[in-house]
């Protein structure tokens, strides 16, 4: 199954993930997370992936950075970056893979910041180690980088307790630009954050994204934000990809059933006031098929009655 | 002394450090799932299933049992296979092993073969008397401290800390040196050193699961205090107590069996510990006499071993994580799970 | 600073609790040890001598307040009585002659076990399955499974009475003077090997197994993840990142089983003939010297409170979190 092409800014991707699989082998049993999906980003471009929590988005995103802890396992399929093949890359590639090329910022802020190191300490690490700049260096460094992000310097003799969760989640985004990587993994970097600090870290992260010119991986499970910020975007479901398409085409016409549940779950930050749907209680997709073009730049998984209907949890990842 | 320190302090931490790891296991049902109070009792009987389960499929656990219970059968049976009083003074002293005494006998002619079976009654009689009660003490503490919280977890708390803080053997000493000796003093005096590592894994345990949902709505159903303790909380602790109960055990036979090698417990008792303070005695070692000490520091080692392993397959049972990791790899990608 | 004080605070109503404790015991425990101790040692000692101890333990017609005003006064300047084996020294100066010999053993051996231990717990964790995590566990907890005793004796009858290689008892030889010199610091050296390794022995075990099990805590944190992610090498991940946080339950660990390596270096003085406190506090069972008994219960707790504080002190160096929140 091939995606064709409609990205911005270059044909050439920078990411191509293809037929990707990731279980979780249990002692018993094992369950697939991640059921044969392909997608590509191009240089420039911001891509985004939602769906519900469960579906296998996160599993995807530490998939790319090969970042996957036991149980879970990747099962079958291909990641290539810039031509190479992240999964045969040994141990030091490895290392030198992630953050200079691919760079992440998490969920949580506060959990993925060391409490016992200060932040500076947590910014030059990653200069002294893939740059080899000095520690003096490495903090003049540093100390621009969080201007970036418009924290004050003097925080770098900080520890994350001492920070707001804005500040810290801005902090994060400062380390994941810090190399300037070619792409940018996000994995639901507000959802812990309020409203208004929302609205000021996306803000910070399309500047960012103007400036350097790398591209996203955006993952979210929050439609309306996901819809404005990327240029294309993928609907998961179950583990599988469900749709996808140029990001205004589902705003407009969301084609899976699925898609169109999740669009009327949120409200739409501008435009009028409009009834919220979700999908009906009860209602499970299974055995969902390989995408097939609807019209052109559109995929989406064909959807029978009988793929829509009721009940039961055959497939094993929507049942998690 | 006590020769196995750390299982409970370890045991502490992981609690604390891992909240969904511990108790949730065998049933994640009771964290979230029951916040009606007519379901609340309901999941409590899930985690003992599980766990036994888990423990009578654990091959470490089985290894232990079989060695506790080997021991268990010699004790009860040790006046039909040694009859008389094995510490008899006989004019057969210092005999090396041979077909009629297995194990050599002593300086004063005992064999040591029956004063080491003898002795099993005692050890295990104190080590399990100690062990249940010094965790009973540890139940009741560390219920009452997560349940009614405020002033009464303070104290009990400091009380529990001084306890845990003042070094064990000196305060053992002073206090069987003041009471009169006997047994029931060994087993005192025991106790009051050993409930309070208890007192502290439970109560930090029964902290995590007094935040739960299910025991506030149990809280706002006007259930009675006793009631929400001891069938509420108290089932969702129990592979804790499972550890704690075990880990005092071992603290009771290795501290009974100090305490008596420093002449402090009831001389006139046949144990481990007095056979060992006999021989020390007697100079055994020094005369070369190595069958006369090695049997009751064997003993007393096995049964430690035993019980730790029963302790470690509850740790594995019930703490996923800790579990060994199959060496399964993928041909995508061969080294990540070789690493980790 | 708060919680250094706080800390302070609990440490002092811990040491009044064993003053306590030990005023009240001779008091209200049935039977008479006072007189059994003074039946043994009859003749020795003066009648003012005899009337002091009396008072210390408890042989007094005054109000029980005021008898414990006077013990805390007493205690307070360090006045615990005269030791009856060793009589007349006073029991502070028997202590002290001891306690240089205990802190060596016991420290020694504690360092060496804690440094080791946790060593080998960081590996075992990061290489799951591996060597060390798979070989040593299990070794380890058998060892630890012995009484520190009887290890001590097997070792002393090994290595000592059969191989010869070490010497069997005392700190040093005898003939030697306790000075600065080269020749008396190696045959000291020589004699702390093997207490100090049955020491180690036993308790590393459970340091292994403590700082493994929360390193595998600690190694599913996200911000060991990030770390991973940021491509750190993987030596400064599992130090600078994992062990460093694993580090503070070990601390903790470290100030609460101090109280149980103590008790079994005193096992192993025993053993040893090794002349520290524990040796001592034999001899003073033996003697029914309540006083010595007494006095080394309080010096071992104090020593045992301030190496906590001491931790503690240690801990807020650590730990930005408790520091000046």
């Amino acid at each position: 199954m091939t995606v064709s092409q409609v990205s911005f800014g270059s044909h050439e991707p920078v990411l191509e993930v293809k037929d990707l699989t990731v279980k979780y082998v249990g002692d018993t049993r094992s369950t697939t997370a991640v059921d044969r999906v392909s997608f590509s980003i191009g240089t420039g471009e911001i891509f985004g992936l939602a769906g519900e929590s469960g579906c296998g988005k996160s599993t995807i995103a530490n998939s790319i950075m090969r970042l996957l802890k036991d149980p879970a396992k990747i099962a079958g399929g291909s990641i290539r970056f810039g031509g190479k093949d992240v999964l045969a890359m040994g141990p030091e590639e490895l290392r030198r893979f992630r953050w200079q090329d691919v760079a992440m910022v998490f969920q949580s802020a506060m959990n993925s910041l060391n409490p016992v190191l200060t932040i500076g300490e947590q910014i030059t690490d990653i200069y002294t180690t893939h740059a080899g700049y000095s520690r003096k260096e490495s903090l003049r460094r540093a100390a621009e980088l969080l201007e970036l992000v418009r924290i004050d310097p003097v925080r770098l003799k900080s520890y994350p307790h001492q920070l707001s969760g804005g500040m810290r989640q801005r902090a994060v985004i400062a380390m994941a630009v810090a190399l300037k990587p070619s792409l940018l993994i996000l994995d639901e970097p507000t959802t812990a954050l309020d409203v208004v600090v929302q609205q000021e870290i996306m803000a910070q992260i399309k500047e960012l994204q103007h400036e350097l010119g790398f591209s996203v991986l955006f993952i979210t499970h929050d439609m309306s934000l996901m819809v404005e910020l990327s240029h294309r975007m993928a609907v998961m479901y179950g583990g599988r990809i469900v749709e996808t398409a140029k990001a205004a085409d589902i705003h407009t016409a969301p084609q899976h059933p699925y898609t169109q549940a999740l669009m009327g779950a949120f409200p739409p930050l501008t435009g009028p006031r409009v009834p919220l749907a979700g999908l009906a209680d009860g209602v499970k997709f299974r055995n969902i098929p390989d995408l097939a073009e609807a019209s052109p730049g559109h995929f989406v998984a064909p959807f029978g009655v009988a793929a829509g209907a009721a009940g039961g949890s055959a497939l094993e990842g929507a049942s998690r | 002394m006590t020769t196995y320190i750390h299982p409970s302090p370890s045991a502490a931490d992981a609690v604390v450090e891992s909240p969904t790891a511990a108790p949730a296991t065998g049933a994640p049902a009771p964290a979230t799932g029951a916040p009606a109070p007519g379901v609340a009792s309901a999941p409590a009987p899930k985690p003992r299933q599980g766990l036994i389960h888990g423990l009578l499929t654990n091959p470490k656990a089985m290894v232990g049992a079989a060695i506790l219970l080997v021991f268990i059968a010699l004790a009860l049976l040790a006046p039909v296979l040694f009859p008389g009083d094995p510490s008899r003074i006989t004019d057969m002293a210092s005999l090396e092993p041979s077909a009629e005494h297995w194990l050599g006998t002593t300086a004063k002619g005992q064999d040591v073969m029956a004063l080491t079976v003898h002795g099993a009654r005692s050890s295990l009689l104190v080590g399990l008397t100690v062990g249940f009660a010094s965790t009973l003490v540890g139940i009741l503490v560390g219920l009452a401290s997560a349940y009614f919280g405020k002033f009464i977890d303070e104290a009990l708390s400091l009380i529990t800390n001084v306890f845990l803080l003042l070094p064990g053997l000196p305060l053992l000493v002073i206090l069987a040196a003041f009471l009169p000796p006997g047994l029931g003093t060994v087993i005192l005096v025991l106790i009051v050193t050993g409930w309070a590592g208890s007192a502290r894994v439970l109560r930090s345990q029964a902290l995590s699961i007094r935040s739960k949902d299910f025991v506030a709505a149990a809280v706002v159903s006007g259930e009675r205090a006793g009631r929400i303790m001891f069938r509420e909380i108290l089932p969702n602790m129990a592979s804790i107590v499972m550890g704690t109960l075990l880990a005092c055990v071992i603290y009771g036979i290795g501290a009974q069996a100090g305490l008596e090698f420093l002449g402090l417990g009831d001389v006139s008792t046949v144990s481990w510990g007095n056979n060992l303070f006999w021989a020390g005695n007697e100079g055994a070692l020094m005369t070369g006499s190595w069958w006369v000490f090695v049997p009751s520091g064997v003993c007393i080692a096995l049964v430690a071993f035993a019980l730790a392993l029963i302790n470690y397959a509850v740790d594995e049972v019930t703490n996923p994580r800790l579990r060994k990791i199959k060496a399964a790899v993928t041909p995508a990608n061969p080294e990540r799970s070789a690493a980790k | 600073m708060r919680f250094i004080l706080r800390r302070l605070g609990f440490y002092l109503i811990a040491f009044w609790v064993s003053i306590t404790l030990n005023f009240l015991l001779p008091r209200f425990m049935p039977g008479d040890p006072v007189s059994r101790m003074f039946a043994r040692s009859a003749g020795q000692m003066q009648p003012e001598q005899i009337e002091a101890l009396r008072k210390l333990l408890g042989v007094d017609d005054r109000p029980i307040w005021e008898q414990y005003a006077d013990y805390l006064y007493n205690i307070v300047t360090g006045n615990m009585g005269v030791s009856i084996t060793r009589f007349p020294t006073p029991v502070t100066e028997v202590i002290a002659s001891q306690i240089g010999w205990t802190l060596l053993l016991g420290g020694t051996a504690l360092v060496i076990a804690a440094v080791v231990g946790n060593l080998l717990g960081i590996l075992a964790a990061w290489r799951r399955g591996g060597a060390i995590d798979s070989a040593l566990p299990p070794l380890l907890v058998f060892i630890g499974s012995f009484p520190y005793f009887w290890l001590a004796m097997g070792a002393l009858y090994l290595f000592g009475v059969i191989l010869g290689w070490s010497p069997l008892r005392h700190a040093f030889s005898d003939g030697l003077e306790p000075a600065f010199t080269w020749e008396f610091i190696s045959d000291a050296g020589a004699h702390l090997v093997l207490p100090a390794l049955t020491i180690v022995l036993v308790s590393i075990g459970g340091w292994m197994l403590g700082m493994r099990n929360t390193m595998i805590a600690t190694n599913a944190e996200d911000y060991i993840t990030m770390a991973e992610a940021k491509g750190l090498k993987p030596g400064r991940i599992m130090f600078r990142y994992a062990a460093r946080n694993a580090m503070l339950p070990s601390a903790t660990a470290f100030g609460m089983s101090l109280g149980f390596v103590v008790g079994g270096a005193l096992l192993t003085e025993v053993v040893f003939a090794y002349p520290g406190v524990g040796y001592q506090l034999l001899n003073a069972v033996q003697g029914l010297d309540y006083p010595l008994m007494q006095g080394l219960f309080l010096t071992i707790t104090a020593a045992v409170l301030l190496a906590n504080f001491l931790v503690d002190i240690l801990y807020v160096r650590l730990d930005p979190r408790v520091r000046a929140s």
